[in-house]
């Protein structure tokens, strides 16, 4: 029979003990952790950025990623939208008594190649193992810091009209993917979750221009929903373009079948950054140059009437809103 | 061919929007038959790129919406039993019924899922032998034929914890309802895409021949529909009315001969009441004599008390295209997405939730 996480791995004993050395100690190497105190004590000088985040996506793995590797991008790039240079993470797992071990060790080691990638580290942590029941499968809780760099003031209330609106990739993956996976949804793509660390790019954006006035990563709600949070912070309306945004083909279809708007589907990798239009230009090359901004574009600008509002010019050249996400994403029946 | 892409093509869509506008003189009203359809045309703003000439209704093609508050009742009351599990398309849950929606009921206990298609609900009663599940057989001829399937496939395999709630409607019969009332002066319509793949062109003619009124089967595209648009104008400008196909990637003019079989073996058509229209002859499904044991109604005894109609709620007049969202006092205030008064609000095809998200009329 193949190691199954049981109640007694989170009772504090012997298993629990086993557990932190052999799986998490192991993976996450550094001296912060292996202390095994209490807390973490690490010297930090600056303008801290502090964050928490708590992670339930199901299915656990997913094309492209996992629930581990998501934390840590997660938490990296909500640091990094306020321009921080995202440091130190904690990681809680609160795990369903039965998830094999195996599968356990997998998403340990993807929280470590995810930290890794973005040069973060994991230097405290905690485990607790719930009934059968009373969890699906595993959650993971986060927490983060970082330091911002003097200089920078990101904030969802600082978009001035004139301003340009960029986005750093095509919208949709990661809610596709992972509806791909879902029970009594199954459908085969070979999209892939866009889940990456997006503080290497927000790190040359600012080296490109430091005036960067919003940064958003639109996850939940999607691109809809975070353009419509930087209208109503700024007091400002935000006019986009369909044709701008980048969509892949594999989503549109999706999305039809689905009867979503990719507008309104997750991204785990993607930013939106409200810039000053003489900066435009400049900080979209260095979006293109980073890995993760590729196919970054323009999409739209930033006006002063209608505050709060969100409008789209359409492929037909008309107009209409564009609102935030209401309730959940439901599929279609006709 | 992706299929999705090539039908949003600007470059095209220009194309078309001045050969409407070039050839468009006479004054019409065009009815998009199809919640599907007036999703689409606001979501594109395809009325703000037609000519003057051109005017356009949204009709009861929105399943949910046209559901009686009477039916909702009944789902509601069944949830009530116990060991009963409730098996639901998503769009059901919010709707809210004469003193309860199913989101509601859910909350308090009852035993409510989402399904995305009906072997889902059959799987929960294989699963759950002890107990009996009811799906919410809701939609027009294109659910149907998966529902008979079900149906079909619960008699082959011998699961007798499986039942229907039948609530399904047609739309042909509807049609010709609105158009004997006069209420609504129409001149062309734009006839549904995904019915008329099961059912095929045919059951339209009737609208052309007998009403002189021209039809179009359209696709979901904005390029579908403005295809169909200037196909409907050509019609008017001609003097003619006939069917025809701008979906003929999706429709054949007979339709889908398995599905319909499916269809008639298990179903046959009976009188129903449509929010808003009242009782339409010939209109609704109901389970052939031979599978009334899967009949949820038959099979449980259920008492939903009367129906009653929210207080000025205006989807009945909405639904018949005699209204708009924007006559209603409740539109944006009292009736929004998040606090639905009625179902037009609630359903994603429904015209006050497609005029509420995508700004009706809005310029900007």
């Amino acid at each position: 029979m193949k190691d199954k996480i049981l109640l007694a791995h989170g009772s504090g004993g012997k298993l629990a003990h086993e557990l932190v050395e052999k799986s998490f100690v192991k993976a996450f190497s550094n001296p912060f952790l292996a202390k095994l105190d209490d807390s973490a004590v690490i010297d930090i000088s600056g303008r801290l950025a502090f964050t928490t985040d708590s992670y339930v996506v199901s299915p656990i793995f997913f094309p492209g990623g996992d629930i581990g590797k998501l934390a840590v991008f997660g938490t990296v790039n909500d640091l990094a939208m306020s321009g921080a240079h995202p440091l130190y993470l904690s990681l809680s797992f609160i795990i369903e008594e039965g998830l094999p071990l195996d599968e356990l060790n997998q998403i340990v080691n993807s929280v470590q190649k995810a930290a890794q990638e973005a040069g973060v580290e994991i230097v405290t942590g905690d485990t607790k193992v719930v009934n059968r029941g009373s969890a699906d499968r595993l959650f993971i809780n986060t927490a983060g810091v970082g330091i911002i760099p003097d200089g920078v003031d990101i904030s969802g209330s600082n978009a001035r009209p004139g301003d340009k609106v960029l986005l750093s990739g095509t919208i949709g993956d990661h809610g596709i993917a992972v509806l791909s996976q879902r029970e009594g949804l199954r459908f085969s793509t070979k999209l892939e979750s866009d889940c990456a660390p997006l503080n290497s790019l927000v790190a040359e954006m600012l080296n490109a221009s430091p005036n960067i006035h919003c940064l958003r990563d639109p996850t939940r709600g999607g691109l809809a929903t975070s353009l419509n949070e930087l209208a109503k912070q700024s007091k400002v309306s935000i006019r986009i373009e369909e044709e701008k945004i980048p969509v892949r083909e594999e989503v549109l279809a999706a999305c039809e079948m689905l009867g979503f708007d990719p507008l309104y589907v997750a991204n785990e990798g993607k930013l939106v950054a409200i810039v000053p239009p003489e900066d435009a230009d400049k900080v979209l090359g260095a979006m293109r140059g980073s890995h993760y901004g590729k196919s970054a574009a323009i999409i739209g600008e930033v006006r002063a009437e209608h505050p709060g509002r969100v409008a789209m010019k359409t492929c037909l050249g008309a107009s209409r809103i564009v609102d935030m996400l209401v309730g959940d994403l439901l599929p279609r029946i006709c | 061919m992706k299929f999705v892409s090539e039908f949003r093509r600007s470059e095209l869509a220009e194309g078309l929007i001045s050969q409407i506008h070039r050839k468009s003189r006479t004054p019409a009203r065009f009815m998009e038959f199809c919640g599907g359809h007036t999703v689409t045309i606001f979501r594109y703003g395809i009325r703000q790129v037609l000519p003057r000439t051109l005017d356009m209704v949204s009709g009861p093609g929105c399943p949910i919406c046209v559901t009686a508050n009477a039916d909702l009742d009944k789902a509601i009351a069944l949830s009530q039993i116990p060991e009963v599990i409730i098996a639901t398309f998503g769009d059901m849950l919010k709707v809210p019924g004469s003193r309860s929606s199913l989101q509601e009921v859910k909350a308090d206990g009852a035993d409510v899922h989402t399904v995305y298609s009906t072997m889902d609900a059959l799987r929960m009663a294989e699963e759950n032998p002890t107990k009996s599940v009811v799906f919410l057989g809701i939609g027009f001829e294109t659910t149907a034929p998966t529902i008979a399937a079900s149906i079909l496939q619960a008699e082959e395999k011998g699961i007798g914890n499986y039942y229907v709630l039948s609530m399904h409607k047609l739309c042909p019969p509807v049609l010709r309802a609105i158009l004997d009332s006069g209420e609504v002066k129409l001149h062309g319509l734009i006839c549904p895409g995904h019915v008329s793949a099961i059912i095929g062109s045919y059951p339209w003619e009737f609208i052309a021949r007998d009403y002189g009124i021209p039809c179009v089967v359209s696709g979901f595209e904005p390029l579908d529909i403005l295809q169909c648009v200037d196909m409907l104008v050509d019609q008017i400008e001609n003097g003619e009315s006939r069917v025809e196909i701008a979906y003929r990637r999706g429709v054949h003019p007979e339709g889908n001969q398995q599905a319909l079989k499916l269809m008639e073996q298990v179903f046959e058509p009976c009188p129903t009441q449509w929010r808003g229209i009242g009782e339409v002859p010939d209109s609704g499904l109901k389970l052939r004599k031979k599978y009334q044991h899967f009949d949820a109604e038959l099979a449980f005894d259920i008492d939903p008390g009367p129906a009653y109609e929210p207080v000025g709620c205006i989807c009945g007049d909405i639904l018949r295209g005699v209204k708009t969202p924007a006559d209603c006092q409740l539109f944006g205030k009292a009736c929004t997405p998040e606090h639905p008064v009625g179902p037009c609000m609630v359903s994603s095809e429904g015209s006050c939730s497609a005029y509420y998200l995508y700004g009706g009329g809005f310029e900007g």
